[in-house]
């Protein structure tokens, strides 16, 4: 196996770490916090909304927003770190 | 001045940008026309992508229909921006690095099968069709309500601009139309919006007014009125829906994974330079999108506050002049089933006496709040750059479906780039015309089906793309396997259980509900139809031969940004 080789599975195996990362925190703000524990959730408040429902109507579409740019940022480190950034 | 002299004034300056800018940016080549040239900024394909993808649905429909399911209106909202996340992580950046034209491209040669291009291309058809009569009907009510022309008529005005730009500029004239259309709809969106929530809340934003109290006086919190409210007319709380939780589930898991499957959408993230460049501008994309999306649960907490304050238990006689407007248009209408004069408007259906149509939210908004013209004449025309927008998208995924990847890829390989020019432009033709057509005479189905375009998608695309980048033993036998059983399983159970075609039409539909699988509406179906095109793929393609060397080498390259995989090792 060529450098090359190993250098774009190493890159490929981090950058898989980093998608299933950011994807458990897709599916815990909108599916979990948003709809499987908002009864619960609920009972708190953030201002004036129940924080399950606020979650649902507004905040995961914030998480999602960051999420992509936090990836974004993360993998154009790799990409450096890797050599594979594009000129 | 009044309304409708604002409207066409409004409403023609933004026509002629759009017309200016696509003989600005005429294509002058496939390239142009496919992806305009793969010279977007990111920030400009974000922008292009939020309007393509904004449609006349979620500009003028989506609010009111949060307005009326409360919580369950999040299906909604989470569903249509979270499958961005999807399309960053798991997509955009690889077809972007896979650098050709279409979606079938992709599948065609990554499936190193005419089959799977042709599937990927029906797939394609089907989708982008349901979608696009919508968009078309959406311009002719748009156009029949401000500027009273009837429908038809419209719907011609609007073939007419949509054929100039999509016609003559491809990809590279929708896109920078698109940019504009976002700043006109964005504008008129928000516009009403900050009103409204200074005047309910005392808060400038929409998004804190939600959270905040109601500045009538009484210290309590809007939500918290609205509950109360609801419950006292015998509705279900604000706060708390109706729909099963399985179902609120399969729901939103449907639309987010069905948004990334989407043709039109997927190949925006073509039109940028380079593979950077497709992961941020899906995060620019999701950025303007979310400025709506958070703004509509807003405005659809404060329209139904307003609506049950102006209308519950008062003098029909006494009704503020928007409601007799908007009583001529058939959006709202109020039987005095017990003739008090005064109108009931609850749960019960024998007792109510309100019917109010969910587009009202948006629409009068601006009346309801007492804004001034101007403001209303831009509503209008923020609906249409929504509705043009979205439809200019999609007449493009077909035009290039017919010259790219039918003629081409398949009918003649050796076609001159000349001619291929030629072939999208009539594409585009026949698909501006066969769109208008069914803006027209639309099938009584066109407003279901928009909503299982979702499914469609991710019945079909989302699995065989992401599979193709992640799962280098995925082969050709189990992407078409995956592909055909996956969208012939989603189009059955929408046929059963939407039309009723199995059992005697529509009106067997309510009592086909306990078959439900799982208790999952045919909207939410597109969640078990890509569960069951995943499982088919796998087990098929571990059951036949692995692809061939030459596409597993695309595969490791298509994975990493710049350089080769391991066929140009050395």
């Amino acid at each position: 196996m060529s450098s090359l080789d190993k250098r774009a599975k190493q890159y490929w195996k981090e950058n898989i770490r980093y998608v299933l990362i950011l994807l458990s925190i897709w599916f815990l703000v909108s599916y979990v916090f948003g709809i499987f524990l908002v009864e619960p959730l609920n009972a708190i408040h953030i201002g004036g909304a129940k924080l399950g429902f606020w979650f649902a109507q507004q905040g995961s579409i914030y998480v999602f927003v960051i999420l992509i740019f936090v990836y974004v940022n993360l993998m154009n480190k790799l990409d450096k770190k890797y050599e594979f950034d594009e000129i | 001045m009044s309304v409708q002299t604002w409207t066409f004034i409004i409403v023609g300056l933004t026509f002629a940008l759009y017309i200016g800018i696509a003989i600005w940016s005429r294509a002058g080549s496939t390239s142009e026309f496919y992806v305009a040239g793969g010279g977007v900024h990111p920030v400009a394909n974000g922008m292009a992508t939020a309007a393509d993808w904004m449609s006349a649905a979620s500009f003028i429909s989506m609010a009111g229909l949060i307005s009326f399911m409360g919580y369950d209106g999040a299906v909604f909202l989470m569903g249509w921006t979270g499958g961005y996340v999807l399309l960053a992580l798991l997509l955009a950046p690889y077809l972007r690095k896979f650098g050709k034209f279409t979606v079938p491209d992709f599948i065609g040669d990554r499936y190193y099968s005419n089959v799977a291009r042709t599937v990927a291309v029906i797939c394609a058809i089907i989708v982008s069709f349901t979608y696009v009569a919508g968009q078309m009907r959406g311009v002719g009510v748009v156009f029949s309500r401000f500027l009273e022309v009837d429908i038809t008529t419209g719907v011609y005005i609007g073939m007419a601009i949509v054929f100039f730009y999509a016609v003559l500029g491809g990809m590279k004239g929708i896109t920078y139309t698109q940019v504009a259309q976002y700043c006109v709809l964005i504008f008129a969106y928000m516009v009403p919006a900050l009103f409204i929530s200074l005047a309910m809340t005392g808060h400038v934003i929409p998004q804190l007014g939600l959270i905040g109290d109601v500045s009538d006086g009484s210290g309590m919190a809007l939500l918290d009125k609205l509950d109360q409210l609801n419950t006292e007319l015998g509705f279900a709380e604000y706060t708390n829906g109706t729909k099963t939780m399985t179902d609120v589930f399969a729901i939103t898991f449907a639309l987010m994974v069905g948004t990334a499957g989407l043709p039109h959408v997927i190949v925006r993230f073509f039109t940028v330079p380079r593979v950077k460049d497709a992961r941020i501008s899906a995060g620019w994309a999701l950025l303007f999108i979310a400025i709506l999306y958070t703004t509509a649960p807003a405005i659809a907490a404060f329209a139904r506050y307003n609506l049950i304050n102006t209308v519950s238990n008062e003098q029909y006689s006494s009704m503020p002049v928007w409601f007799s407007k908007w009583e001529e248009t058939g959006l709202i209408a109020f039987t005095d089933k017990n003739n008090d004069g005064i109108i009931q408007y609850v749960a019960d259906a024998g007792k109510n006496e309100l019917t109010i149509d969910r587009d009202i939210m948006v629409l009068a908004n601006p009346e309801i709040a007492n804004l001034p013209n101007w403001v209303i004449a831009l509503v209008a025309a923020g609906g249409l750059a929504a509705a043009l927008s979205t439809a200019a998208g999609l007449l493009l995924v077909i035009s290039t479906a017919l010259s790219r990847d039918l003629i081409k890829m398949q009918i003649n390989p050796n076609i001159s780039e000349k001619g291929e020019l030629m072939w999208a432009r009539i594409g585009a033709v026949f698909a501006v015309i066969v769109a208008g057509y069914f803006g027209i005479n639309p099938p009584g189905f066109v407003a279901a089906v928009v909503a299982l375009a979702f499914g469609l998608a991710a019945a079909s695309f989302f699995p065989a793309i992401v599979l193709g980048v992640f799962d280098k033993r995925m082969n050709r036998e189990g992407a078409i396997a995956g592909m055909v059983v996956g969208i012939s399983l989603m189009l059955w159970y929408m046929l059963k259980y939407k039309f009723g075609t199995f059992d005697g039409g529509k009106d067997a539909v309510a009592a086909l509900k306990d078959g439900w699988w799982f208790g999952i509406s045919p909207e939410g179906f597109g969640t078990v139809a890509m569960t069951v095109n995943l499982i088919i793929a796998f087990v098929v393609s571990r059951l036949t031969p692995a692809p061939p060397q030459e596409v597993q080498d695309i595969v490791e390259d298509i994975r990493v940004p710049r350089g080769a995989g391991s066929a140009h090792a050395h």
